[in-house]
C-alpha cells in the first residue's frame, strides 16, 4: 500500500485525459478559486493593513491608513506593555502541550491501531465523548482540582487541561494513520527484537512523520488559541496568556483598535511559522481513515 | 512476552469466564494498557472527575455564594445543599423559559453550519484535487483562517463586521445600507453563521482532500470508459469513496459546532441574547451574572451533552446499518 503523500506525487505526473474540457472551464475555476481565496484571506490582511493606522478610529476611515502608514502601533505594544511576558507563557503552554499531547496521544494510537485489548473500542468511543463536553460543566470542578493540587496559575496546570481538549482527536488521526502503515515493519521490528515501545518509537514514529506533524499542528494551534480556560486559571498578570493579555487590553485601552490589531498580527505570525512548516503534510495527514476504506 | 500484532492470531482469542477473558486479556496485552494509561490518567483526571462533580453539582442550589472557597487564609466550607431535579425542571418548564428557545437556534446553526461548512469545503477539495496550475498556493491561501488562532480572527471579523466597517462601507457603494452586523438579531444569526464556516472550511476542505486522494484512480477511469459523465461520476465514485471521511467529519463537525464557544462568545460578548447558543447561554449563567449560577449552568451543560450522546448514538447505529446495506 502507498502512502498517500506518494499517490499524490503520481497523480501530478500523470497526464490526464479529456485535456480539451480542462482548457475551457479552467478561467471559470481560477475565478471561483480566486474569490474563495480573497475571502479567506482577506479578514488577515485587512487586520494586518488596520495595524499600520496611527489612530484608534482608522477602521472606519481605511483610505487614512494609505497615507501615512506607521508601525508605532507595533512598537507601543512591545515596549509599554506585558506583551513580552505573555508571549512566552503562551510559547511555553503551547510548546509544553504540543510535546505532551503528541507524545501521549501517539504512544495511545499505536497502541489502538495494532493491538487488539480488551477496551480498545471502548477507549476510541470515549476519545469522541470527551469532545462533546461543554466548557461550563467542567469549568467549577475544574477549578476545585486544579487548586487542591497547587496546579493554578501555573503553566503545567494549563498544559494539562489542553491536552484533555487536544489529544483524544490527535488519537483518532493518529491511530487511522498508523493503520496506513504496513503491519510488515512491526513484524519486522520484533524479529529484530525490539519491544512493542521501541517499534513504535524506532520504526512506526518516524514513518508517521505527516501524521504526527499535523497532530502537533492541531494541538499547537488548540492551546496558542484557548480562552475560556485560560482566562479563569491564569490569575496574575505575569502568568497570563496571549489569549487573555489581549482581553485585558479592550479594558485597559478603552477599546484602541490599532493596539489590538498589532497585537493580533505579532499573535498570529508564531502560528503562521507553524503551519508553514506542516502544510505540506497536513493533507496526507489527515487522510486517516480515509486510506484504510 | 508475546504481543499480537494486529492480524490472524489476534482474532482467536478463546470464549470463557469473563474473569479469565480479563486476566487472559492482561497477560497478553498489559503493553498495550501501558501505553494507554498516560492518556487515560490525563482525561481521567481532568475530564472524567469534572464531570462526576459537575453532574452531582447540577442536582444542587450550587452558586458562587455558598460554594466552598478559600480568600487569604480563611477557608469558607461548601453550604449548597441537593434539591433533586429542581434545577432541570426550572430549566425546561420554568416560567419566562429560557431554554426552549436557545435550543432551536442552536439547533438551525448546527445544522446551516455543517451543511454550510461541508459542502463549500467538498466542492473546494473536489476542484484542489484536479491538476490546475497553482493548486499549492490555492490550498495554502484556504487553509490560512485554520492557522491563526480564533480570536485573532474573530476579533478581524468585527472590525470588518462593525457599523462602519469594511462590509457596510462596500455594501454603501452599492447603494445598500447593510445592518448592524454585530446588535441586530437576524443579521447577527446571519454574521455568526458565516463567520463560523469562514473558520470551519480549512479543517474540511483539508479531511475531504486527503479522502479523495485516496479513492483509487481507477474506478474513476473506468467510469469515465464506462460512458458516465462527470456528475455520474461525482455521485457514484466520489461521493461513496469518501464515505468513511464525510462520516467522521460530519460527526465531529456536529459536536464541535454544537458547542462552538469562541465564535459566538468573541464576536457578541454574553449580551446579545438571541444568538446566544446553548453552551454561551451556560456560560452567561455561569460568569454572567451575580450570583454565579453553578447549578443551573451545570444543569444546562449536562443537557448539551446528553443531546449530543444521544445524536451520535442514533448516527453511529444509522451508519452501521447503511454499512451492511451497501455490503450486503
Amino acid at each position: 500500500m502507498t502512502t498517500a503523500h506518494a499517490t499524490t506525487r503520481t497523480r501530478a505526473a500523470a497526464p490526464r485525459p479529456g485535456t480539451r474540457r480542462r482548457t475551457s472551464s479552467s478561467l471559470t475555476l481560477h475565478g471561483a478559486l480566486t474569490v474563495m481565496a480573497f475571502i479567506a484571506v482577506f479578514p488577515i490582511v485587512w487586520i494586518a493593513y488596520i495595524s499600520l493606522g496611527g489612530d484608534k478610529f482608522d477602521y472606519q476611515h481605511p483610505a487614512r491608513i494609505l497615507n501615512h502608514p506607521t508601525l508605532a502601533n507595533y512598537g507601543h505594544v512591545i515596549q509599554d506593555t506585558n506583551f513580552a511576558t505573555w508571549m512566552l507563557n503562551s510559547v511555553i503552554v503551547a510548546l509544553g502541550t504540543t510535546v505532551i499531547g503528541v507524545l501521549i496521544a501517539a504512544s495511545a494510537g499505536y497502541a489502538v491501531s495494532r493491538m487488539r485489548f480488551l477496551g480498545r473500542g471502548t477507549l476510541m468511543y470515549t476519545f469522541l465523548l470527551t469532545q462533546m463536553f461543554p466548557v461550563a460543566v467542567l469549568m467549577v470542578p475544574l477549578y476545585k482540582i486544579m487548586a487542591n493540587l497547587g496546579l493554578l496559575d501555573t503553566y503545567s496546570g494549563l498544559i494539562l487541561i489542553y491536552c484533555s481538549t487536544a489529544v483524544p482527536y490527535c488519537a483518532w488521526l493518529l491511530k487511522g494513520y498508523f493503520d496506513t502503515i504496513p503491519v510488515d515493519i512491526d513484524e519486522a521490528g520484533r524479529i529484530d527484537g525490539l519491544s512493542p515501545f521501541g517499534t513504535f518509537w524506532r520504526l512506526i514514529a518516524p514513518l508517521a512523520r505527516p501524521g504526527l506533524s499535523v497532530a502537533a499542528f492541531y494541538t499547537f494551534i488548540t492551546a496558542w488559541g484557548e480562552v475560556a480556560y485560560a482566562s479563569h486559571f491564569m490569575l496574575s498578570e505575569d502568568q497570563y496568556t496571549l489569549a487573555v493579555g489581549l482581553q485585558t487590553y479592550v479594558s485597559q485601552f478603552n477599546s484602541q483598535w490599532n493596539y489590538m490589531a498589532a497585537t493580533s498580527v505579532l499573535i498570529a505570525i508564531p502560528a503562521a511559522l507553524v503551519f508553514y512548516v506542516v502544510q505540506k503534510h497536513l493533507v496526507a495527514g489527515l487522510t486517516s481513515g480515509g486510506t484504510k476504506g | 512476552m508475546t504481543v499480537a500484532v494486529q492480524g490472524e492470531t489476534a482474532r482467536t482469542t478463546p470464549r470463557k469466564s469473563p474473569l479469565h477473558r480479563i486476566k487472559y486479556s492482561y497477560d497478553r496485552y498489559w503493553y498495550a494498557w501501558a501505553m494507554c494509561l498516560p492518556v487515560v490518567l490525563v482525561l481521567g483526571a481532568i475530564v472524567g472527575y469534572p464531570l462526576i462533580q459537575g453532574i452531582y453539582l447540577s442536582f444542587t442550589d450550587a452558586t458562587s455564594q455558598n460554594v466552598g472557597r478559600t480568600i487569604g487564609a480563611n477557608h469558607i466550607p461548601d453550604t449548597y445543599s441537593w434539591v433533586g431535579l429542581t434545577n432541570y425542571v426550572g430549566i425546561l418548564t420554568g416560567a419566562n423559559n429560557q431554554f426552549w428557545p436557545h435550543l432551536f437556534w442552536t439547533i438551525a446553526w448546527t445544522v446551516a453550519c455543517v451543511v454550510l461548512t461541508y459542502a463549500i469545503g467538498l466542492a473546494l477539495a473536489v476542484v484542489l484535487n484536479r491538476d490546475i496550475r497553482a493548486r499549492g498556493l490555492y490550498r495554502m491561501l484556504l487553509i490560512l483562517p485554520w492557522a491563526v488562532p480564533t480570536f485573532v480572527t474573530i476579533f478581524a471579523w468585527r472590525l470588518i463586521l462593525a457599523d462602519d466597517g469594511a462590509v457596510n462601507q462596500l455594501l454603501a457603494l452599492l447603494h445598500i445600507t447593510g445592518p448592524s452586523w454585530l446588535s441586530d438579531p437576524l443579521a447577527q444569526k446571519v454574521a455568526a453563521v458565516g463567520v463560523n464556516i469562514w473558520c470551519g472550511v480549512p479543517f474540511m476542505m483539508v479531511s475531504l482532500l486527503g479522502g479523495l486522494q485516496a479513492i483509487p484512480r481507477e474506478l474513476h477511469e473506468a467510469a469515465e470508459m464506462d460512458g458516465a459523465t462527470a456528475w455520474q461520476r461525482f455521485v457514484n465514485v466520489t461521493l461513496p469513496g469518501l464515505r468513511p471521511v464525510s462520516s467522521t467529519v460530519i460527526l465531529l463537525g456536529v459536536i464541535w459546532t454544537f458547542n462552538q464557544f469562541n465564535v459566538i462568545f468573541l464576536l457578541f460578548g454574553t449580551n446579545s441574547d438571541s444568538v446566544q447558543i446553548l453552551v454561551t447561554y451556560a456560560y452567561k449563567l455561569f460568569f454572567g451574572q451575580q450570583p454565579q449560577d453553578y447549578a443551573s449552568s451545570a444543569a444546562v451543560g449536562i443537557l448539551c451533552l446528553s443531546l449530543l450522546v444521544v445524536f451520535t448514538s442514533v448516527y453511529r447505529r444509522w451508519l452501521k446499518r447503511n454499512d451492511e446495506g451497501a455490503l450486503a
